[in-house]
């Protein structure tokens, strides 16, 4: 047969290289091939329904990530090779990249190996193609920011060891559980976990800080990574909406499954969030905006055109998102004061704001800092300058569902914590929150088994008894190198050096308290 | 309600009293004193009498803030589990009442913090 036009359309493409890579099961029923897709309790009809926004075919994949790829590493190769780290805003900063690096790149990690299992648990082809590149592009995520921040490991100190710090680091637990959590669960929880709570409604108010605070903080190399990360953010996100509109779609018992797991994985999102939140605040020299304005603009108002997207299939807007929004003034103090103090056993320095830096604070958050948190910091600067940094000489109470210690205020009164209490079996459990107590109610089971370090130090699995072993030994932190009080720290006196100052004289005398 | 799983679900609690070697949790809140960034989570020997507990462990755990040397706790507001609580310095914890991963707030009426400000 005569073919008159050799070059396939793209429609017609995908369908070939896609969908007809599919077939009809005759010697195995089609349930025994695909074990997991009916025990969540989710309707599916009709796969066929499944809409593919790019129809990316794989050797259109390769070919696109190939070029982009090149670039990406020829920039890395010229940052590296004009010491690219001397350009930077501060030292300071480096210290978000050893938060990134060892709370957000392991979690790239965690998504590849989540979408590939979920991509083998779909029964239709559209999904199963979509997850497989996902799963690739996290993995290429995972890589390529390893590879943006190594050069800064050859110049600062903490960046040693993310990988394993991931596993131990008693706040890292925080990222880590919770993406332990969405790929413990069935496959289209685990979608409507990442691909939509995560990657669609709240991924804005992950990148853009930290790649705008790169932007604004002369770090060329993670500034690249984002912009060569930025297509296929766009594609995770395209997916995350058509993933939640389908399932929604198919049967309308579909309809309160997912909204219990939008409620469950916003509120998880959001208090993964305060990490961020403080970043932006407290460990960027040069502001991009801040934490509150940040949840305005990509929440409050990006989120509540969605909700009301939603509000056709009967989805309404995330139990417990007023308390979200009021929180929005208070999280990133509240983050901030908790790793201050806890910076013993933190893979990064911490610090108290520059005058200039406390006034933007206050500019910023004229409700809350001043009242709140200002003279508490001022305090503590006050202390340090006078050779008495402080150190919490505690471990923290955590929360048994977000992990986070309970440092978070209640709605109505930020001078209380909203600390919930309750029994099950026998046992007492302790949250920081209504939304980490509720989560825990629909599956206790799941969350009895939290692996909470403070437990762990004092059940004596951290490798030592206190916990200046369990921060050398367990955790691979070089005390008073990596961690503690940043002013006086070598990573600040290198920078000194590399600025060509003396250390101030008021910085000379403040002592970190090694 | 409970898990939805592929199978039968079945999970142990991961800090049970047990796991400790002999000790219990114990967390401590001191509200208006939100400096201390979460209640403590302390580790504790359930034959320790509450006196030795507030000297030992608390003071110790507060040193740190402008009100510690102020702050009367034997004398103070106790809940335990968030009911009105009357602790007996000479009696143990676990005859106080005091069992593994209870919360003890304790209330220093006149104490507001940091220049007022709850911290």
């Amino acid at each position: 047969m005569a073919i008159k036009n050799k070059k396939l359309n793209l429609k017609d493409k995908y369908q070939y290289l896609t969908r007809d890579m599919a077939w009809e099961p005759t010697y195995q029923k089609k349930e025994d091939i695909y074990p997991d897709e009916r025990f969540e309790g989710i309707k599916i009809t009709d796969w066929s329904q499944w809409e593919d926004p790019f129809r990316l075919t794989m050797d259109a994949y390769w070919k696109y990530q190939a070029e982009k790829e090149k670039k990406l590493y020829a920039i890395f190769d010229a940052f590296a090779q004009n010491n690219g780290h001397q350009n930077i805003s501060d030292a300071r900063y480096v210290n978000s990249l050893k938060l990134f690096l060892s709370g957000v790149s392991p979690l790239e990690y965690a998504a590849f190996q989540g979408y590939a299992r979920v991509g083998r648990q779909f029964s239709g082809a559209g999904a199963r193609v979509a997850c497989q590149m996902q799963a690739i592009d996290e993995l290429r995520h995972s890589q390529t920011q390893q590879h943006a921040m190594s050069h800064y490991n050859k110049h600062f100190n903490g960046l040693h060891d993310a990988a394993h710090q991931h596993d131990r680091i008693w706040f890292l637990s925080v990222p880590k559980s919770f993406f332990d959590d969405a790929r413990s669960a069935g496959p289209f929880e685990f979608l409507t976990a990442i691909s939509f709570s995560f990657e669609y409604v709240l991924t804005n108010l992950l990148f853009v800080p930290f790649m705008s605070g790169a932007a604004y903080n002369g770090d060329m190399a993670t500034v690249t990574f984002g912009f060569s990360a930025q297509s296929d953010e766009a594609r995770h996100m395209t997916l995350g909406l058509e993933v939640i509109k389908f399932i929604l779609e198919q049967h309308e018992d579909n309809v309160p499954i997912i909204q219990r797991w939008i409620d469950k994985w916003f509120w998880r999102g959001f208090r993964l969030l305060s990490l961020v939140g403080m970043m932006m605040d407290y460990m960027l020299p040069n502001k991009v905006m801040s934490w509150a304005e940040a949840w305005e603009v990509y929440y409050e108002q990006n989120g509540g055109a969605l909700f009301k997207d939603l509000e056709r299939y009967g989805i309404r807007p995330p139990k417990y998102q007023d308390v979200a929004n009021a929180a929005k003034n208070h999280v990133s103090h509240q983050a901030w004061s908790t790793f201050y103090q806890y910076s013993q056993a933190t893979n990064f320095h911490t610090w108290m704001p520059e005058e200039e830096e406390m006034a933007w604070l206050s500019e910023k958050y004229p409700e809350t800092f001043d009242k709140y948190y200002r003279a508490r910091f001022e305090h503590w600067d006050k202390e340090h300058k006078e050779g008495r940094r402080f150190y919490n000489n505690t471990l923290p109470q955590l929360c048994q569902v977000c992990q986070i210690p309970v440092i978070f205020t209640e709605k109505d009164d930020p001078t209380v914590f909203s600390h919930r209490q309750i029994k099950h079996e026998g046992e007492r459990y302790h949250f920081c929150s209504d939304g980490c107590c509720d989560i825990f109610k629909n599956e206790p089971e799941k969350y009895i088994q939290a692996w909470l370090p403070v437990h762990q130090i004092y059940q004596g699995n951290c490798g030592g008894a206190d916990v200046a072993t369990v921060v050398e030994k367990y955790y691979h932190i070089n005390p008073g190198v990596d961690n503690m009080e940043y002013h006086g720290s070598p990573d600040h006196q290198r920078w000194l050096d590399i600025k060509g100052l003396k250390p101030l004289k008021s910085n000379s005398e403040k002592k970190s308290a090694a | 309600m409970s898990v939805n799983a592929i199978s039968e679900y079945h999970a142990e609690p991961k800090d049970r009293v047990e796991n400790f070697n002999g000790m219990q949790l114990l967390y401590v809140y001191w509200p208006k004193h939100l400096m201390f960034c979460a209640p403590f989570a302390l580790l504790v020997a359930p034959d320790m009498t509450f006196g030795a507990f507030v000297d030992e462990l608390l003071k110790p755990a507060v040193a740190g803030h402008p009100d510690s040397e102020k702050a009367d706790f034997l004398n103070a507001q106790w809940l335990l589990n968030d009911e009105a609580f009357t602790p007996d310095p000479a009696a143990t914890l676990i005859d106080n009442g005091i069992d593994h991963k209870s919360m003890l707030t304790v209330t220093t009426p006149g104490l507001e913090g940091i220049q007022g400000s709850a911290s």
